[in-house]
């Protein structure tokens, strides 16, 4: 199963958690062939999910699946250096 | 208008001595900066900062930690006997684990902001219903991030998100040297208002800690170093020496000092709240005295209590009976306590500390340490001088009658550094000395000031033998035995002398 898995927390409805958002559609269309299954979770609305992650910085993207689990804090606005990050490399 | 500026309201901390020198505790509904070099025991401040506020005031209590997990806090906190975890059952404690991932670095791309954590502050605050928040300690998210202008304005952010919560909150932060900046990373600009130092300066071989007020915006607070302690069983202590005020009663009711000739010499014995020095070189009847005044006390139901740092309860309880004292007797009857103690085997603080502790306890009319200058070895002359006035504002609250002994490191006259400092607290000084004559060494005491009384002025021969302390006439023909220049006088010289003055007169 070649799916993504990711998560991004994000602190409100801001234009800085739209840009982060936006992105990582961008990312998952583009690069990813749309195999991607995004939950996208708001700490204002999940403490105890932001809590149990130790969510410090927000907007924050976890890359559950496929392991290692990477996180990437920051609203992705350099998309090649998300990918380089999560070794997409093509 | 008339003055309508307000003291900032402050929050009574419940740590012992902190609510003293702070006039009252930390500014409320303001987060106050707490910093320190490695090992200044900043975390267990913002520990205990949280406890006194739960086991003092039922006040609830947010612990949000930057380097250690919250299960290493747990479980360091634990020897001092405190369970966190039961107050997180209890719903009192909460912990916001911000603490850096285990593995993983943290990878940044593109803007961010700590509003997660602010959230997460937020919700364990309102789900506790916290008044008080501690955030320990700085340092280490700032070492998650490159962006150090970035983290200390996100900081900003999350300290006057505080001030909106109304919590009362300490911050901790780490410092490189004991005196420089306030703290790494320019903490000190986004909590500037109110700043409080911890300190563990080497000063000639020996640790200090000090705790340091250095400012409080809008309210008033004590000023200058602190000593405090950490002690196994309730951590930090901090003793508040300057701080505190000279409004001991003064009497004038007379207390004997265990010796009728020494009563007389007095002009009717010691008074009832006073504290009397007993200064001599070894071997001159410090400890006689010492064990007189105790018996003196018993004979008349006072309660006496004696602390010796210098010779075991064997050897004390032998020598009194040699005197003809039996403080055995005395113990068992309850009226007398004897506390030993070797001066190395605690710091001046903590012996002064449990000093206090067995004085409350045992509720003593009359207190003696014997001797004094054997504490001094242990620390510092700066220490040592604190101590000596920590001590004596203490006793003298207590109304209690104290005499001290000080060895002075000459035979022959000299004065110790114990007699420096306290001098000008006692008010009342006896001089014990050895006097040479023709090849015998006599002994001589001298009553040297009494505050409030008249008193004999002679240096008066005494002689010691299994019933005690017998004083006798004065030493005629010899001059200089203070200054331990001794110079003999024949007789028809000292009535020339005499004469002299008489007719001068």
């Amino acid at each position: 199963m070649n799916e993504y898995v990711f998560k991004l927390f994000i602190t409100g409805q801001t234009a800085r958690s739209e840009v982060a958002v936006a992105n990582l559609r961008q990312l998952c269309a583009r690069h990813l062939n749309g195999q991607c299954r995004v939950t996208i979770i708001d700490v204002l609305e999940q403490p105890e999910e932001a809590e149990s992650n130790r969510v410090l910085a927000t907007p924050m993207l976890v890359k559950v699946h496929p392991p290692p689990v990477q996180r990437i804090i920051g609203d992705l606005s350099d998309l090649e250096k998300v990918r380089a990050n999560l070794g997409l490399s093509w | 208008m008339a003055n309508v500026q307000k003291q900032m309201e402050k929050q009574l901390t419940g740590l012992e001595g902190f609510d003293l020198i702070s006039n009252g505790g930390l500014p409320k509904g303001r987060t106050t900066l707490l910093a320190g070099t490695a090992g200044s025991a900043k975390t267990l401040f913002a520990v205990q900062f949280l406890i006194a506020g739960i086991v003092k005031f039922q006040q609830p209590g947010v612990f949000v930690t930057f380097e250690e997990s919250p299960e290493d806090i747990r479980r360091n906190v634990l020897s001092f006997g405190w369970d966190i975890a039961a107050w997180e059952r209890q719903g009192q404690w909460a912990f916001v684990d911000a603490s850096p991932y285990p593995v993983e670095d943290v990878v940044v791309v593109g803007n961010f902001d700590f509003g997660a954590l602010m959230a997460r502050i937020e919700h364990a605050v309102n789900s506790v219903g916290a008044s008080r928040v501690a955030m320990d300690s700085l340092g280490a998210i700032f070492s998650q991030f490159e962006d150090v202008a970035k983290v200390r304005r996100e900081l900003f952010r999350i300290t006057s998100g505080m001030r909106k919560l109304g919590v009362t909150a300490l911050m901790t932060a780490e410092r490189t040297q004991e005196y420089g900046d306030i703290a790494r990373y320019g903490v000190e600009e986004f909590v500037a208002d109110n700043v409080i130092i911890l300190r563990n300066a080497l000063e000639e071989e020996k640790r200090r800690r000090t705790v340091e007020i250095l400012k409080f915006r809008g309210t008033q607070h004590q000023k200058g170093q602190f000593s405090f302690t950490v002690r196994p069983d309730d951590g930090i202590t901090i003793i508040p020496l300057s701080a505190i005020e000279l409004k001991q009663k003064s009497s004038d009711i007379r207390t004997t000092s265990g010796n009728g000739e020494l009563d007389a010499m007095c002009g009717g014995g010691f008074f009832r709240d006073s504290i009397v020095l007993v200064s001599g070189a070894t071997g001159t009847g410090k400890t006689l005295m010492t064990t007189e005044f105790m018996a003196g006390g018993v004979r008349n139901n006072e309660r006496s209590l004696l602390f010796a740092y210098e010779e075991s309860r064997e050897q004390l309880f032998r020598n009194a009976n040699g005197w003809g004292v039996d403080f055995d007797a005395m113990e068992q009857d309850g009226r007398m306590r004897v506390v030993c103690a070797y001066p190395e085997t605690a710091s001046l603080e903590d012996h002064l500390l449990h000093m206090k502790s067995v004085i409350a306890e045992f509720q003593p009319n009359r207190v003696a340490i014997d001797s004094l200058s054997a504490l001094e070895r242990i620390a510092t002359n700066k220490t040592f001088r604190e101590f000596v006035i920590g001590l004596t504002s203490y006793i003298k609250h207590q109304e209690v009658a104290a005499l001290f002994t000080s060895t002075t490191p000459s035979l022959m006259g000299g004065q110790s550094v114990t007699d420096t400092h306290i001098s000008t607290l006692t008010d009342s000084i006896i001089l014990l000395r050895y006097v040479e004559m023709f090849g015998e060494m006599r002994r001589g005491l001298t009553v040297l000031k009494m505050r409030g009384s008249m008193h004999d002025k002679d240096i008066r021969e005494f002689t010691i033998d299994h019933s005690g302390m017998h004083i006798g006439k004065p030493f005629r023909n010899i001059i200089g035995i203070l200054s331990g220049n001794l110079l003999h006088v024949p007789p028809a010289d000292m009535d020339r002398i005499e004469s002299l003055f008489q007719q001068g007169a």
